[in-house]
């Protein structure tokens, strides 16, 4: 039986502690997933130092999309926005703590995606840069 | 759980299908309940297969020894059944495609690219598949034509007086789905038809949901062009038909070129072979060919109308089970004018997750937009987890994806 779906996940889909908007903000960025039209947003307060004073994140999707963003978000406020290009697929499964298969994979990364992006400046979200 | 006053004899039939005895993991049977994306495949099929590769196996039309003549035979004799399936006036208004999608693409790169100029109009409808929509949004872009689209009403009906003004602008074509893949609507074909012609437009329509679920004639139906794919109908993947009316067929331009396409080729020049080889270039799939002759046999033997009246109760009784569950909305219309598909939302829950806690069950269903993304967009929807039912389903899996879903909304409470 797999853990998919195991409380800790299913806590951040319906009670997500990062869900929001922030205006103003230093970084936006949003993307979907068009295979099943999962969505993510992300705003970013970046303070003079670098860090990270705060972030949200806004979407719709399934509860692996929506809780991974909570996690992600929740893992980088308070540390150096650089460090958001260091993050990797693995970083976001150790966050989940399950293993995905192929199809669910794309769910679970697509707020990271949208978020290096947004760091990185790109004008679009690419599957390189959750390699 | 209730029973069914169908005249299949279910678990002899389920006995075909070796696949429906596997296990998706120990002490997990599966409920295959994703027919609408592709059937399974019943023993016949499989060993008239098995069965060409052991003894008969070589290229067709060419060779003149026993094997070659013999796998000429066989898959002329496809063909044949095939035709008859649909009632098709003649073999050679057959054409082997790889799929219902390649066919209603071969109709849009021949007889419409030659038919068609800037500025003519071409109907489809808002439940198209995308394999019967992207081929004419090529062809529109590429040669400056228009398209109307029959709306698709509330409960999920064509609205046919739409349709009604939409044949005043004089369209050339009319393609349409015989079957909606997510809806479910069975479309009033002959109508559509009937109006479509007294108007002067062709008609094309996507089969691919229609052949395998309902009897079908070609004749009676009247329609000009039918797309249609082995793998929904018990066949093998990789192979599909295209009927055509003679006229049509014969005035079209070849497809793709190659061997067995052409009568006589010069170094410059060639003039393409008769029907229905003109629009089969290269070696086709021949042992699929074959299977999909035994898939007809196979269907043909239980007859379509059985078909129908078992889907009939399948539908109407995963209806009943599904709409009694709090928060289940399914799409379309009544079980009186649809297949057994019943695509429905869950709220609060996407449909990935609910696909994949029924698989925990060994439940298999489809979840996303089912190659139908503008028909979500018009329903102000993402997506849709999709139960689809065929001839070896029976009411207790029906009982196991309605327990699943009530598993689900558990684990989401």
């Amino acid at each position: 039986m797999d853990d998919l779906y195991r409380d800790n996940i299913i806590d951040h889909y319906k009670n997500p502690q990062y869900r929001g908007h922030l205006d103003p903000n230093n970084i936006q960025f949003e993307d979907d997933n068009p295979l099943c039209g999962d969505h993510i947003e992300v705003t970013l307060q970046v303070d003079e130092a670098g860090l990270v004073g705060d972030a949200r994140f806004q979407g719709h999707g399934c509860a692996i999309s929506q809780a991974s963003a909570d996690l992600l978000i929740e893992s980088i406020i308070g540390k150096p926005v650089e460090g958001i290009k260091q993050l990797s697929k693995q970083d976001v499964l150790d966050l989940l703590g399950i293993e995905l298969g192929p199809v669910r994979l794309k769910c679970a990364l697509l707020s990271l995606k949208v978020l290096k992006a947004g760091v990185y400046g790109l004008g679009e979200a690419t599957d390189e840069l959750v390699e | 759980m209730s029973t069914t006053a169908s005249t299949l004899n279910l678990s002899q039939l389920r006995a075909d299908f070796p696949v429906l005895n596997r296990e998706v993991r120990p002490g997990v049977p599966l409920v295959y309940l994703d027919s609408t994306a592709t059937s399974q495949k019943p023993l016949p099929v499989l060993e008239a297969m098995d069965d060409f590769y052991r003894t008969k196996n070589a290229n067709i039309h060419r060779g003149v020894h026993t094997l070659a003549e013999e796998s000429t035979a066989m898959y002329e004799e496809a063909r044949a059944k095939i035709g008859r399936f649909i009632n098709s006036e003649a073999a050679e208004q057959i054409i082997f495609t790889r799929n219902a999608t390649e066919s209603i693409n071969l109709v849009a790169y021949t007889w419409a690219r030659v038919n068609l100029k800037a500025g003519d109009l071409l109907i489809l409808t808002e439940m198209e598949h995308h394999s019967n929509l992207v081929p004419w949004q090529m062809l529109a872009s590429e040669r400056g034509i228009e398209m109307e689209f029959i709306p698709v009403l509330e409960n999920g009906l064509l609205d046919l007086e739409a349709y009604r003004l939409q044949l005043g602008r004089n369209p050339k074509l009319v393609a349409f789905s015989g079957m909606s893949n997510v809806l479910g609507t069975i479309t009033p074909a002959e109508e559509i038809i009937r109006m479509a012609h007294a108007a002067g437009a062709i008609t094309l329509v996507d089969g691919a949901q229609l052949v395998p679920h309902l009897p079908v004639d070609v004749q009676a139906l009247g329609v000009d062009f039918l797309a249609f794919s082995a793998h929904k109908m018990l066949g093998p993947t990789g192979i599909g038909a295209l009927y055509g009316k003679m006229n049509l067929l014969e005035s079209m331009p070849p497809f793709m070129g190659g061997g067995d396409m052409i009568k006589t080729v010069h170094q410059r020049s060639f003039v393409p072979n008769d029907l229905p080889h003109k629009f089969e270039a290269g070696t086709p799939a021949i042992a699929e060919a074959v299977g999909f002759g035994a898939a007809v046999d196979y269907l043909g033997k239980i007859g379509m109308n059985a078909v129908a009246a078992h889907e009939k109760e399948m539908i109407a009784y995963a209806l009943d089970r599904l709409e009694e569950i709090p928060g289940v909305k399914v799409l379309g219309p009544a079980a009186e004018h649809k297949g057994a598909v019943a695509a429905f939302t869950l709220e609060g829950v996407h449909p990935h997750d609910v696909a994949q806690i029924l698989d925990r069950s060994g439940v298999a269903v489809r979840a996303g937009h089912h190659c139908a993304q503008p028909l979500h967009e018009k329903f102000g929807i993402s997506a849709t987890t999709r139960a689809s039912f065929y001839i070896y389903n029976q009411p207790s899996e029906v009982d196991k994806l309605v327990d699943g879903i009530y598993e689900v909304k558990k684990i989401f409470g």
